[in-house]
């Protein structure tokens, strides 16, 4: 985490265009699969994203327009033909070479024509012929001399576009008059390319004010078009229909799983060090003190009573080994954080707003793994808020505000989790507009009663987005989506909180760590299961009598209110009779509650996570497994899958009755 | 060839951040602490190129740039040196002394390795 942000990006901007890679190549057999489809763009955002913030801005440019014609091809609007699966194919070289470092730009602005070529293979709008310049340039006589390099500048014009070079001789004098360290030959070069004025003002920076330099725009050409990179994302913008009355987006794909960097490390106080080996040190005698026990001659009570002290020293020793091993593993978010001073002042710069980013409770520590993947979800949160949230200055000082808007990043640890929230001073989210969208994409029935919180849910909706415009930061309905599902990956939560006029605040609650979970084990049939004790509101249970009179319905009543119960027995077939006595345990993410009808609750245990084997990844209602003291293994429930599961299913009562 | 590259400047820690940029993207560096340190080195050995800082002790960097034009060793020898934005007087100056370019403090180690690599054609 201290080390390097930039070879932090590398690495993972290496994984990220290996992903995309391998799904483009899946695409090449399978065209119309949504779901790759949606993959390739959700990288290839993110890509886009990330780069920018690390100051890779020809990547971030670069990946803009495969971006922007992939989200043609998303959104219905452009067919996906294997040209254009080629074409990425090749960009995806260059950007590997952009993210090495330098990587000559006419391949890139190669690249972007054959792209526009294959985007509109079919629609053929005639392409705008191509520009560029003819430059005539004389150095001052002394520049050589005090060290510029005709030779590199020449160079550096080639690496701008398509040159024709030549030199401009007549102004050589006779053998005699020449002076040797002076430079007498003047170039003219014809530039072709969409080449920035300033791009080539940047060439001779140095030798600006004495030389002589000529710049015209040179007349369309007809033979060996180049197209114009600048002219491209508008190009293919403006042919695109409204947004709305395209195809609302296919069901997400998983989260890109992330495979484990190598080489990882984190940096450990030496005093969390010593108190770790203190620990194994009383293990180790608590350890002899039992072999000796085992080889002695304690007969009896005697024996037992010394095993059971023995045992119940383990157990303090492994709780203590769990507490000061998981500290080990934490970082402070200030190093989350930091990266995102660069962020916000890029966004400010971008959007023409002035935005000022505090931040507190950076000391917060939160377990590595959790910190780096915190940070894909929480730029896209950033964006939208400088983006959509922070109002301009002018509409901020016409509702009487401050013209500098405001964006707070704080962290808190509360109990077992760690609340890192993100609020802006901006309009606030607009509920009218929210709904209109989601009526509009047919998410919810027109004129449904929603309470704030499941409204503000639906803009985690893949492919929801209510910006009016595509921007180059946000605005095209990704990225909230995989924002959510990165966190729920986490074990954890989002809040939206939002005040008209006044602003909104996202809350993420994450989970302390990820390897070991106080859990609640229960046995369902004859599967022994565990579910997060932290989600656990109450257990009680579920007598015949309830059983017979919610048949079919699956509701009870607690404390007045209707809470919907899934019979885990039914979920997980296990063909089992039902114990008479069963159970609910009754679980909870933020307002939402659900109870789980089980067989038998065994009691709290400490639960080790172990992920999933690749084959059983996709199963969506484990979220792991764990070992138990016996050997035998247990399912972790996953909680908000489950949660959900149980809203839908009182959303379709709701709707029969 | 790697090309080596002569550092002048009265600030360690600037120094350090040039090196290592520099050495980040494979130049070899040699450091000098002031004017005249920089003068001896750079007339004792050959470099490829000379990123100077102006306000030093001993030896300020005009007259070092000044000096180093005089001799016709250090003739096409890139001299780049540190400013400020605001400083538009003495940028004219060290450019009049002889000095290539300038870069503008303060700068990110990319852009120190951009005009590295635009100065030297490599």
């Amino acid at each position: 985490m201290n080390g390097d942000p930039v070879a932090a990006f590398r690495v993972e901007a290496g994984e990220l265009l290996d992903q995309v890679e391998q799904n483009l190549l899946d695409l090449g057999d399978r065209l119309d699969d949504r779901d790759l489809i949606d993959a390739v763009f959700r990288g290839l955002h993110t890509l886009k994203g990330s780069g920018a913030m690390f100051g890779f801005d020809a990547l971030a440019g670069f990946t803009h327009h495969c971006e922007t014609a992939f989200d043609r091809v998303r959104k219905g609007l452009a067919p996906l033909t294997a040209g254009l699966v080629e074409v990425i194919l090749s960009a995806m070289d260059h950007m590997r070479a952009l993210v090495e470092g330098a990587a000559p730009a006419e391949i890139g602005n190669a690249i972007l024509a054959r792209l526009q070529q294959a985007v509109t293979e079919r629609a053929a709008p005639v392409a705008p012929a191509a520009s560029g310049w003819r430059l005539r340039f004389r150095l001052p006589p002394e520049a050589m001399a005090n060290g510029t390099n005709p030779l590199a500048l020449l160079d550096e014009l080639r690496g701008l576009g398509t040159c024709r070079v030549t030199a401009l001789t007549d102004a050589i004098p006779p053998l005699a008059d020449l002076v040797p360290t002076e430079c007498h030959v003047g170039w003219e070069v014809e530039l072709r390319g969409a080449i920035a004025r300033d791009d080539i003002d940047d060439v001779f920076i140095f030798v600006m004010d004495d030389m002589e330099l000529t710049v015209e725009p040179l007349a369309p050409a007809t033979e060996a078009p180049v197209l114009p990179a600048a002219t491209l994302p508008a190009a293919v913008v403006a042919a695109a229909p409204p947004a709305d009355s395209a195809p609302v987006a296919a069901p997400p794909a998983e989260t890109p799983t992330r495979t484990a960097k190598s080489g990882e490390s984190v940096r450990v106080s030496a005093e969390r060090l010593d108190e770790l080996m203190d620990r194994v040190g009383e293990l180790v005698i608590v350890q002899s003190r039992l072999s000796q026990l085992a080889h002695g001659h304690h007969a009896g009570a005697a024996g037992e009573l010394a095993l059971r002290s023995i045992a119940e020293e383990i157990e303090r020793l492994a709780s203590e080994l769990r507490d000061t091993m998981m500290v080990l593993r934490m970082v402070p978010v200030a190093s989350l954080f930091n990266r995102f001073r660069r962020l916000v002042h890029d966004l400010a710069r971008e959007t023409g707003k002035t935005i000022e980013l505090t931040t507190d409770g950076e000391t917060t520590e939160v377990d590595k793994t959790v910190i780096e993947r915190l940070a894909d979800p929480m730029i896209h949160l950033i964006r939208n808020a400088c983006d959509h949230g922070v109002g301009t200055a002018e509409q901020r000082i016409s509702v009487g505000k401050s013209p500098v808007g405001h964006i707070h990043l704080s962290a808190q640890q509360a109990g077992g989790e760690v609340r890192i929230a993100i609020r802006d001073d901006g309009r606030g989210l607009d509920r009218v507009r929210i709904r209109a969208k989601a009526e509009a994409q047919g998410l919810i029935q027109p004129g449904q009663a929603m309470s704030d919180h499941e409204l503000f849910q639906l803009i985690f909706h893949p492919g929801f987005s209510t910006a009016a415009q595509i921007t180059n930061l946000s605005g095209r309905g990704v990225g909230m989506d995989v924002v959510k599902r990165t966190i729920e990956s986490l074990r954890g939560a989002i809040d939206i909180g939002s005040i008209d006029g006044q602003g909104s605040t996202i809350t993420l609650r994450i989970p302390l760590t990820l390897a070991i979970i106080d859990g609640l084990l229960v046995r369902v049939g004859e599967g022994r299961y565990v579910i997060p004790l932290a989600a656990v509101e109450e257990c009680l249970e579920l007598s015949l009598e309830e059983d017979l009179r919610s048949r079919g319905r699956s509701f009870i009543t607690l404390r007045d209110r209707l809470v919907p119960f899934l019979r885990l027995r039914e979920m997980f077939e296990t063909g089992t009779r039902p114990d008479p006595h069963q159970k609910i345990v009754v679980i909870a993410t933020g307002a939402e509650r659900v109870g789980l009808v089980v067989d038998q609750i065994i009691g709290s245990h400490q639960t080790v996570i172990k992920s999933m084997s690749p084959l059983h990844r996709r199963v969506a209602t484990f979220s792991g497994a764990t070992i138990l003291g016996d050997g035998g293994v247990a399912l972790i429930l996953d909680v908000v899958q489950l949660v959900m599961a149980g809203q839908h299913q009182e959303a379709r009562l709701r709707a029969a009755g | 060839m790697t090309a080596s590259i002569l550092t002048v400047d009265d600030s360690p820690s600037l120094r350090m951040a040039i090196r290592i940029a520099l050495n980040g993207a494979g130049y070899e560096v040699v450091e000098a602490g002031d004017g005249l340190e920089g003068l001896n080195k750079a007339n004792a050995a050959r470099f490829d190129m000379i990123i100077t800082d102006l306000n030093m002790p001993n030896m300020d960097g005009l007259t070092m740039i000044r000096e180093l034009r005089k001799s016709p060793e250090q003739c096409g020898t890139p001299i780049i040196f540190l400013t400020t934005e605001s400083d538009d007087a003495m940028k004219q100056q060290a450019k009049a002394a002889g000095a290539t370019g300038w870069l503008v403090k303060p700068f990110v180690p990319d852009q120190l390795v951009r005009i590295t690599r635009k100065v030297l054609g490599r």
